[in-house]
């Protein structure tokens, strides 16, 4: 914008920033037809799709068991979990739409590998006891991550993430009950209850509250740096209200004693109460261990998009269908009583 | 499910039942018959409910996703009632849960429509609208039977499968009436299923027992109705329904397609892995 | 081109009435092609849990807005008539407002 040259502009340009910071600063909400800043509605666009995208994305470890969960009882639950999941996606994608973009461009974006779903779901769900881990571990450290988010200073985004939050509660409790059966059941079930963990653990704890940004969370200060930058343009713009290894230590302090109570063993040997900080300590997420949770250029990185743009590409015939039809002046009046 | 404190311990046979034989030899309790009535029901639920599944990550939009798998959802619903009571009337006293995950595919007696594999939307929209409209003027006749128990399901699935119902015909007049490939798709699909649905209409010796004691309605009466509606539906998609020149038969009996069984592979394999199991 | 594209061309609001006696209340978004496939989305969409009553679709063009960029000119007569308040009043009893019995 070549107009923000002249005086006038700029002084316009200065009182609206101004009345931005103002609403941030007393806690307000912005809403859709706000002014903002550029790079608040960037951050905003990338956060709210990465979300949205994870949501379509993660249907796919859990999807890939609801033709084979166990009893029919576990299907139904599992049918509605990933269906909010879908509904998730949805909602989100409609929070990223207010902001002036097209959901199938952030869509199209995901598909050229432009823009990323959480790296969590690069790994596979092998077993039936991944989608109880995934559901326990992950959505339960996405409940931590998202609580907050309920009261993000955009608007849309806020009040979607109410509805997302209200939902993953059930998610939660239903896959710590699964484990819960997994561990109560035969010793080949708890096996398979203990195998996912160990390998849902790692990615639960590194990927769903990104990488370390305070030395707190186990970096020196320099290699926390990059991390806590982003972080602090986030929580002073109110779209985060935490940082990363806040959130993080939060989910082991709350994951430990769930773990206890089902007779599993996190896989992290440095897990030990400290009395002194009054949180339970673990290995620290430094850059190292969150690249090696990464799971990047992988068989499953590549896979998960792969899936989705098959969905994408076959589906299209169905979707012209539908706008041709839309579109089509002789379309008769639907009767759907 | 309402059970009174001194109701009998089988509600299900009404003031006239009276065991019809038909055909002569000794006809089985009607409690046996109505067991196999209702685990077919319940397999044409339970199969179908499985092949939507197999849709879900992979429909053309996400909000579509969503759709297939509401639908899958209740359709696990149905068969979880229906095997139930099922297991309950056989005498076995099987769960749901046994029904589902521990017969083999020839004890399975789902119609062979709803097995079908895959093909594309087009031809899970064709199945849907055969099935959705078949299945609300089904169970909008067992609402109303003696049975109070399978009456309320009758009256609860109605309607919900008539929701699914708008789901197929929304479908089938967006694809008829989209572009020449989708109506051209949505034909082969139509042509595809259709000489699997008669089998949804059959009478064998159980249903006419059944029948005839006014335990629970046949579907057979039922064709000329749902004729009526697929073909109006159809109608205003542009397209024709089609007259196939034969009709399949057989999943009544257990006598199913190649792919019903790595369907059934893959949905008993981790209950299977884990004998013993509990989930 | 943009038929390929996933997400419907047209945007609809969504309200919903979620108990009898309230207003219809405007809950999100969705897109869909046409209203009859917007209603079905919605209800996929806004009501899988609790008893809701009613739906609308209005595609989202539809609405017209007086936004905060309109502030003045549209809602400055709400302000500075405090007439339209109670608490403009003399109480109703000697307790004052708080003392005031609403219940």
């Amino acid at each position: 914008m070549s107009a923000s040259a002249t005086p006038a502009a700029s002084a316009e340009q200065d009182e609206a920033l101004a009345h931005f910071d103002a609403l941030i600063a007393e806690g307000g909400t912005i809403e859709p037809r706000d002014w903002m800043p550029d790079g608040y509605r960037r951050m905003l666009i990338r956060q709210i799709a990465q979300h949205a995208h994870s949501e379509i994305i993660g249907m796919q470890p859990e999807g890939a068991w609801l033709t084979r969960a166990p009893s029919l009882h576990r299907k139904s639950v599992l049918i509605a979990k990933v269906q909010d999941e879908a509904g998730h996606g949805l909602y989100l994608y409609s929070a990223a739409e207010t902001l002036g973009v097209d959901r199938a461009d952030l869509l199209d974006a995901l598909h050229r590998g432009q823009q990323r779903a959480s790296a969590t779901f690069n790994h596979p769900a092998l077993t039936w006891a991944d989608t109880g881990a995934i559901a326990w571990l992950t959505d339960g450290a996405a409940v931590i991550n998202q609580a907050p988010l309920c009261r993000t200073s955009y608007g849309p985004y806020a009040r979607a993430m109410r509805r997302v939050c209200q939902e993953e509660a059930f998610h939660v409790r239903q896959g710590y009950d699964l484990m819960r059966a997994l561990c109560e059941g035969t010793p080949e079930q708890k096996a398979m209850a203990q195998d996912a963990v160990n390998r849902w653990w790692l990615p639960a704890v590194a990927l769903m509250f990104g990488p370390p940004d305070t030395a707190a969370g186990g970096a020196d200060a320099r290699t926390a740096a990059p991390g806590a930058a982003v972080s602090r343009r986030a929580m002073a713009w109110g779209i985060k209200r935490h940082t990363n290894d806040e959130l993080r230590q939060r989910f082991v302090d709350q994951c430990v004693p769930q773990a206890e109570r089902l007779g599993l063993t996190l896989p992290d040997r440095a897990i030990r109460w400290n009395e002194e900080r009054g949180h339970y300590d673990f290995t620290p997420v430094d850059w190292d261990v969150y690249r090696q949770a990464l799971g990047d250029e992988t068989h499953w990185a590549r896979q998960r998009i792969a899936h989705r743009r098959t969905a994408h590409e076959d589906g299209a015939w169905v979707r012209e269908a539908a706008a041709a039809y839309a579109a089509r002046a002789d379309t008769a009046p639907e009767e759907t009583a | 499910m309402t059970t009174t404190s001194d109701a009998p311990a089988n509600p299900t046979t009404p003031g006239p039942a009276v065991v019809a034989a038909v055909g002569g030899g000794t006809a089985p309790a009607p409690d046996a018959d109505l067991a196999v009535h209702l685990l077919r029901l319940g397999d044409d639920a339970l199969v179908l409910g499985q092949r939507l599944c197999q849709w879900i990550t992979r429909a053309p939009t996400v909000e579509e996703d969503l759709a297939l798998s509401n639908i899958a959802l209740d359709l696990i619903g149905h068969a979880r009632v229906l095997l139930d009571r099922a297991g309950r009337l056989d005498g076995t006293g099987r769960t749901e849960d046994d029904l589902a995950f521990t017969r083999p595919e020839r004890e399975f007696t789902n119609a062979l429509l709803t097995e079908l594999p895959g093909g594309d939307f087009a031809v899970t929209v064709a199945r849907q609208l055969a099935y959705t409209h078949y299945a609300v003027l089904y169970y909008e006749a067992l609402a109303g039977c003696a049975d109070a128990e399978l009456a309320a399901f009758g009256a609860r699935a109605a309607k919900e499968v008539a929701f699914h119902r708008l789901h197929a015909d929304r479908w089938i007049l967006r694809l008829g009436r989209g572009t020449p490939k989708s109506a051209r798709r949505m034909r082969l699909g139509l042509e595809r299923v259709w000489p699997y649905t008669g089998e949804l209409f059959d009478e064998d010796d159980v249903m006419r027992r059944l029948a005839a004691s006014g335990t629970v309605p046949s579907p057979a009466p039922l064709r000329p109705a749902w004729e009526r509606r697929v073909t109006e539906v159809v109608a205003r998609a542009g397209l024709t329904v089609p007259a196939p020149s034969w009709s399949a038969r057989g999943g009544r009996d257990g006598l199913h397609t190649e792919e019903f069984g790595p369907l059934i592979a893959e949905l008993q394999s981790v209950h299977r892995q884990f004998p013993g199991g509990t989930w | 081109m943009s038929r390929e594209r996933e997400g419907a061309p047209a945007s609809w609001e969504v309200f919903l009435r979620a108990r009898r006696g309230l207003a219809h209340q405007h809950v999100g978004s969705v897109r869909a092609a046409d209203p009859d496939a917007a209603l079905a989305t919605a209800r996929d969409l806004y009501t899988r849990r609790g008893d809701p009553l009613s739906l609308w679709v209005v595609r989202s063009d539809a609405v017209h807005t007086a936004s905060p960029d309109e502030r003045d000119p549209y809602f400055a007569g709400a302000r500075h008539k405090p007439y339209r308040y109670p608490e403009h009043f003399a109480p109703l009893t000697e307790k004052g407002p708080e003392g005031d019995d609403h219940e």
